[in-house]
């Protein structure tokens, strides 16, 4: 072979042949290899298919989706006003223009996910409008075209929108914040107290609030944790190992039902708010240790050139050492988040009517009673789009940014 | 030198998280906008002589009530968002009592763990939450039991055609319970009481238990009598299974008030105790206008306002009665709006009765 190529010299030297087969030929080779694998193949195939049809049959013909569909507002934000839903919807507008602003701004090439990401409201707007959500979908068709205005806006002036979306994106979530709870008793954005606040829509607030505010606090204690400064290394180190000592549970409780007894008692801390603490206090925690492998990733050459070139600590971390680290970590940030995301489902045993909370009082609903099944799938089913969108996004990330190549 | 600046580093980071927070500072208001409104969401030990609970909850201008949010008849979310349940009945009466209004009131869904601290730090004004009466809670919890609204009991369920009537009859018999529960504890000393032996089968919730009992696993199960029936509402023949006429325990249920605001005990007793007398003279909602209207009794008329301002020696206006009865009704009325024969649980009075009906529900006169 090799004697070959060398005496011809201009022949070209091929790839390696691939593999091809007929469908037949996959079949027999991935499925039928051996007989353990036959048996192993019917087997696998006879559950799927059992499971399968009885999932279908169950869910087509025996499940009663009465349930989901009488109590979907219900499910989707809990007791907040009904007259008052049009915030939330104006919150989404601002994310969709937001999010299609950045997209026009930072993804260049024209990707078929961009279709499938902008494409995806369409998508649940007929999920709703089959289910029976009543206007609900000109509203979600409202939040593409925005997303699709902001993204046509982005491409045709890149450089002008490029400051103004990142400023947006800053200003985006006090800004929502605002919207969704309101000032003053009466009037326009008139006060939806927390307690009213429920459903999807509180699970998502207390993950974003966790993720947003966790993130800088445990950056810091990673950093701090390395720190040459015997007291705040000890303080982080501390503070890392008891959090990570107790499960988020404990903290939860500690938060609805100790808090009170500590503070003088005219002092009354919102329970939501208390809640979202809880939750930052321990996300913080377990980030600064993931945020730690990736600091520890960086080879030592990395710190002595940047002091080499006359950086100093600030400047060292925040433009050489950080971007690295935390590029390292996207994997592990992405999965701890979609865990925080699904841990806040916690709330619901400290009487907190989130997703699952709502779930749980719906079925005490003496109308709906025996349907757990339904109500239980149907929450299963949201947690599962979000985590997987969450994922997803992840890996587009990480492709955008090389992680794994370079 | 990095040490410095790692100092630096974390000086900068605290600002912008500072900032940060700053920004948010709409999610960090309302705590301090509840405190302002309200500057005793609790009855403080300091201030309770100088402000009572029923002034704070009226200068609030809506009552905090503790609740149950996922309990079948007793507590549970409406399609629309609201709260109802034989429980919040009781709420809603006692905000009709005060305010003229029984929507005056902001449900607070608690855990049964954190009920009674919730009570005690002064998160609630009252607890209406399916609290059983017993000697620790009403001395050791810093609350006071006012009343029962609800007499229940551990039951047990059988087959019918097990031909099982007493205790005696589950000798060797094997039964299910839930885990962790008064219920597990009630049953092994009542059978020990009884000298019967039997098999505990536990399992973690409710819907477990009952699956095991119907796909034959045991003889019997046991539960409260009222969860006893609500389950059994549901099952696919209600008719073949029946409870014994034995009770294991007394469950008592009723509101809870904070120690130290006698006042306040006595208006959310006299609620309940108005419920009970409106059933024992005949005063619905339905009717209420027309007895106020045309009643010679004196002691409807004390009831309803007419004569012996009996609301203001409690604190509230004259028509407090009225409004309870004309708002949420009587107690037969609120028990078989959630419980009683229209409802899937269709549970029988048993207890629950008025006395005049040979059951305990029994209220002081109203003079």
């Amino acid at each position: 072979m090799t004697s070959t190529t060398l005496t011809t010299g201009k022949q070209e030297i091929l790839p390696p042949p691939t593999e091809r087969y007929t469908v037949l030929g996959w079949i027999r080779k991935n499925l039928f290899g051996s007989w353990f694998d036959g048996i192993l193949t019917i087997v696998g195939l006879a559950f799927i298919i059992y499971a399968g049809v009885g999932s279908l049959r169950w869910a087509f013909t025996s499940a009663r989706w009465s349930v989901i569909t009488d109590n979907f507002a219900l499910f989707m934000k809990g007791q907040y006003p009904l007259e008052q839903v049009w915030r939330l919807w104006v919150g989404l507008y601002l994310l969709a223009f937001v999010v299609g602003l950045l997209w026009g701004v930072f993804v260049r090439q024209r990707s078929f996910t961009a279709w499938v990401l902008l494409g995806a409201p369409v998508l649940f707007a007929l999920i709703v409008l089959i289910i029976g959500g009543s206007g609900g979908w000109l509203s979600l068709l409202l939040v593409d075209v925005l997303a699709v205005a902001g993204w046509a806006l982005a491409r045709w002036q890149p450089q002008r929108t490029r400051r103004a979306a990142i400023t947006l994106l800053i200003l985006y979530f006090p800004l929502l914040i605002l919207i969704i709870r309101g000032f003053g008793a009466e009037g326009f954005l008139s006060l939806v107290p927390t307690n009213l606040w429920g459903g999807l829509l509180l699970s998502l607030l207390i993950a974003v609030v966790g993720i947003v505010f966790s993130f800088p606090f445990g950056v810091l204690l990673a950093l701090g944790r390395q720190s040459q400064l015997r007291a705040v290394k000890t303080l982080c180190v501390i503070y890392i190992e008891f959090i990570r000592g107790v499960p988020l549970i404990t903290l939860l409780f500690m938060g609805q039902v100790m808090l009170p007894f500590f503070l003088p008692s005219n002092v009354v801390i919102d329970r939501v708010i208390r809640a979202m603490v809880a939750v930052i206090l321990f996300a913080a925690a377990y980030l600064a240790e993931n945020v730690r492998g990736g600091l520890q990733a960086i080879p030592k050459g990395q710190y002595e050139a940047a002091d080499a070139i006359g950086l100093n600590g600030f400047q060292k971390m925040t433009y050489i050492i950080l971007p690295q680290a935390l590029r390292a970590v996207i994997p592990v940030l992405v999965g701890q988040f979609i865990g925080l995301f699904k841990d806040t489902s916690l709330v619901a045993l400290v009487g907190l009517l989130d997703l699952l909370g709502i779930a749980r009082g719906v079925l005490a609903n003496p109308n709906y009673i025996g349907r757990q099944i339904e109500v239980y799938v149907f929450v299963a089913l949201v947690y599962w789009v979000f985590s997987y969108s969450m994922s997803y996004g992840s890996r587009r990330l990480e492709v955008a940014l090389g992680v794994g190549e370079r | 030198m990095s040490r410095k600046l790692l100092v630096l580093l974390a000086v900068v980071v605290l600002g912008v998280l500072i900032v940060a927070a700053c920004t948010s500072a709409p999610t960090a208001a309302p705590p301090a906008e509840t405190a302002g409104a309200a500057p005793a969401t609790g009855a403080e030990p300091q201030e309770a002589a100088a402000k009572s609970t029923l002034d704070v909850v009226k200068e609030r201008g809506k009552l905090i009530c503790g609740v149950n949010n996922a309990l079948p008849g007793f507590g549970f979310i409406q399609p629309d968002g609201s709260f109802a349940g034989f429980d919040i009945d009781f709420c809603r009466a006692l905000s009709a009592a005060i305010f003229g209004d029984p929507d005056k009131v902001e449900y607070r869904p608690l855990t049964a763990k954190e009920r009674f601290t919730a009570l005690s730090a002064g998160e609630i004004d009252v607890l209406i939450r399916n609290t059983t009466w017993t000697l620790t809670r009403d001395t050791e919890l810093a609350g006071n039991f006012v009343a029962t609204t609800f007499y229940d009991g551990q039951g047990i369920q059988v087959p019918v055609d097990s031909g099982i009537e007493t205790l005696q009859d589950l000798e060797g018999a094997s039964i299910c319970v839930q885990t962790g529960t008064t219920t597990e504890l009630n049953l092994a000393d009542q059978m020990a009481a009884a000298g019967v032996n039997y098999t505990p089968i536990v399992f973690e919730t409710a819907d477990d238990t009952t699956n095991a009992y119907l796909s034959g696993r045991c003889d019997a199960w046991t539960t409260d009598k009222s969860g006893l029936v609500s389950r059994q509402s549901i099952f696919d023949d209600p008719s073949a299974h029946k409870i014994l006429d034995v009770t294991l325990s007394k469950e008592p249920l009723g509101p809870m008030v904070r120690h130290g605001d006698d006042q306040w005990f006595d208006i959310v007793q006299w609620v309940v105790f108005a419920t009970f007398t409106g059933e024992e003279m005949g005063v619905t909602s339905q009717n209420v206008d027309d007895v106020k209207a045309t009643t010679q009794d004196p002691n409807v008329k004390k009831l309803l306002g007419l004569e012996g301002e009996m609301g203001q020696k409690l604190g509230l206006s004259d028509d407090w009665a009225y409004n309870i009865i004309k708002y949420v009704g009587n107690y037969e009325e609120i028990y078989n709006r959630h419980l009683g024969p229209d409802t899937v649980f269709n549970l029988p009075r048993g207890l629950n009765k008025s006395w005049v009906d040979g059951g305990l529900l029994y209220a002081p006169p109203i003079r």
